[in-house]
């Protein structure tokens, strides 16, 4: 192939998909996987594409204010996004997902399925988000704090920077049980491994999950139109059996 | 008072892990860079670059499979626990075994081509003054690779400061255990509070400037003669 040829045939890559669009979205690091699965319908109804990136909430936020590429954002809270809209770059913002909070352990019949065990307190590592930064690890000291357990249990903590890194410490064993969202645990309604118990939420208060389109996604389609499909029914189920409400 | 308790905290926590993986890397590394200087052994070469590994690997591949392996299922986890000692991570001395491997080739490196440098010669003519081998590499060896030797701790503590991914891999981020200043920093940050990440960076940035300042000051007086 000539260089020639090259050129034209990556020209045509590009120019090919000329209704179809690319869109940037920061994804909250909880929700990554049921995006994954609504990324593959969307792309199918409409054929635009999505480049997810995944990470703390706090650091889009840093990332946004200093002119990152991200189109539409997908936060672990309802703050951030708030917080974005007040100061002029975001708008269209709506919850998309209401997150619940579990207990998990990758090891069978460890946890029961009434969180005695944190009254018990006989482990040596309670994996929790840094409440400082993690909508789901300021849920967990909550709940913590509403059992009466924070202070006997404090000693114990392991801060993960972000839910992702929370669930990595319990998934290899090094934190005998944690703190993370149902979403990282469970599939299609199913505990996908070990036990867990699941928080009951009026112990902590509710962790509202807020997309909003940026001003990078203004007036464009692709941008609009999944703000919109993640609304839509089959996003709602994806979203409803990923261990979300909506 | 312009740094917080707990950044203090994170600055002494600092210190003593970068002392503490200097000394024992002081220990282990210098007579590894003796044997890779003057072994002609075929396996020389693979040694070598086990030991510079972590020159190339992301931190977060190290703070990965050091998870893996110091947790209840890995091989050194299971030892550990053999041996009533316990899983590593989320403790102090874990982030110590992990930054030595982290930190290994900035040890090993400087030392390896200082003790090149001196060559056979002069260990050559110690063997014939009736020096034992270790007799020699003390009076002969070592103080003719001095500047080696500093220039190798010095890179090593700095770079144990500097660390960063592999801590938060297998730290867990507990106050006066695993969280040091970078961690601190990274949290300053992404809890939006610039001013107090600010102020901890400013001093990480003069220590780090000040101190391969004195390296760059120091080496040249010593290494031309």
């Amino acid at each position: 192939m000539t260089a020639k040829h090259f050129i034209a045939a990556a020209m045509a890559c590009i120019s090919l998909p000329s209704f179809a669009d690319e869109v940037q979205v920061a994804v909250a690091a909880n929700f990554v996987g049921p995006m994954q699965k609504i990324a593959a319908l969307f792309e199918q109804a409409s054929g635009h594409k999505l480049l997810l990136s995944s990470g703390a909430t706090g650091k889009f936020y840093a990332q946004i204010k200093n002119g990152a590429p991200f189109e539409v954002l997908l936060a672990a809270d309802d703050e951030t996004p708030a917080k974005l809209e007040k100061e002029g770059l975001a708008t269209n913002r709506f919850t998309y997902a209401i997150g619940k909070l579990v207990l998990w352990s990758n090891r069978t019949n460890y946890v029961d399925d009434k969180g005695e065990i944190l009254k018990k307190g006989n482990f040596a590592h309670l994996a929790i988000a840094n409440p400082k930064l993690a909508p789901y690890g300021l849920a967990a000291s909550e709940t913590l704090k509403a059992l009466g357990v924070f202070d006997l249990l404090a000693p114990k903590f392991v801060t993960g920077e972000n839910i992702a890194q929370t669930h990595q410490f319990i998934a290899t064993g090094n934190a005998e049980l944690g703190f993370i969202a149902m979403s990282q645990a469970f599939e299609a309604d199913k505990l996908k491994n070990g036990s867990a118990w699941i928080v009951p939420p009026r112990l902590y208060p509710a962790i509202r999950q807020d997309a909003v389109l940026l001003n990078k996604g203004k007036g464009k389609p692709a941008a609009e139109a999944l703000l919109k499909f993640l609304q839509s029914a089959p996003a709602k189920a994806i979203i409803n059996a990923s261990g979300y409400t909506i | 008072m312009l740094l917080t308790e707990s950044d203090l905290q994170a600055i002494w926590l600092t210190l003593r892990l970068a002392s503490i993986v200097t000394l024992i890397l002081l220990i282990i590394g210098t007579p590894i860079a003796w044997w890779l200087a003057r072994s002609k052994k075929w396996w020389k070469g693979p040694v070598a670059a086990v030991v510079a590994l972590p020159l190339v690997l992301p931190p977060s591949v190290l703070g990965f499979y050091l998870l893996l392996a110091m947790g209840p299922q890995g091989p050194v986890g299971q030892l550990t626990q053999a041996l009533g000692l316990g899983l590593l991570p989320f403790t102090f001395w874990g982030l110590v075994i992990a930054s030595v491997f982290y930190s290994l080739p900035f040890m090993v490196q400087p030392l390896q081509t200082a003790f090149e440098a001196v060559g056979e010669r002069p260990m050559e003519v110690a063997a014939t003054l009736r020096a034992s081998p270790l007799d020699a590499f003390f009076t002969v060896a070592v103080p003719l690779s001095l500047p080696g030797f500093m220039t190798a701790g010095i890179l090593t503590f700095a770079h144990t400061v500097g660390e960063f991914g592999v801590v938060l891999m297998i730290g867990g981020n507990i106050p006066g255990v695993s969280r040091v200043v970078s961690v601190q920093i990274y949290d300053h940050v992404e809890a939006m509070d610039y001013l107090q990440a600010h102020r901890l960076s400013a001093v990480m940035l003069a220590f780090s400037f000040f101190v391969l300042l004195a390296m760059y000051l120091w080496r040249p007086s010593r290494s031309v003669k």
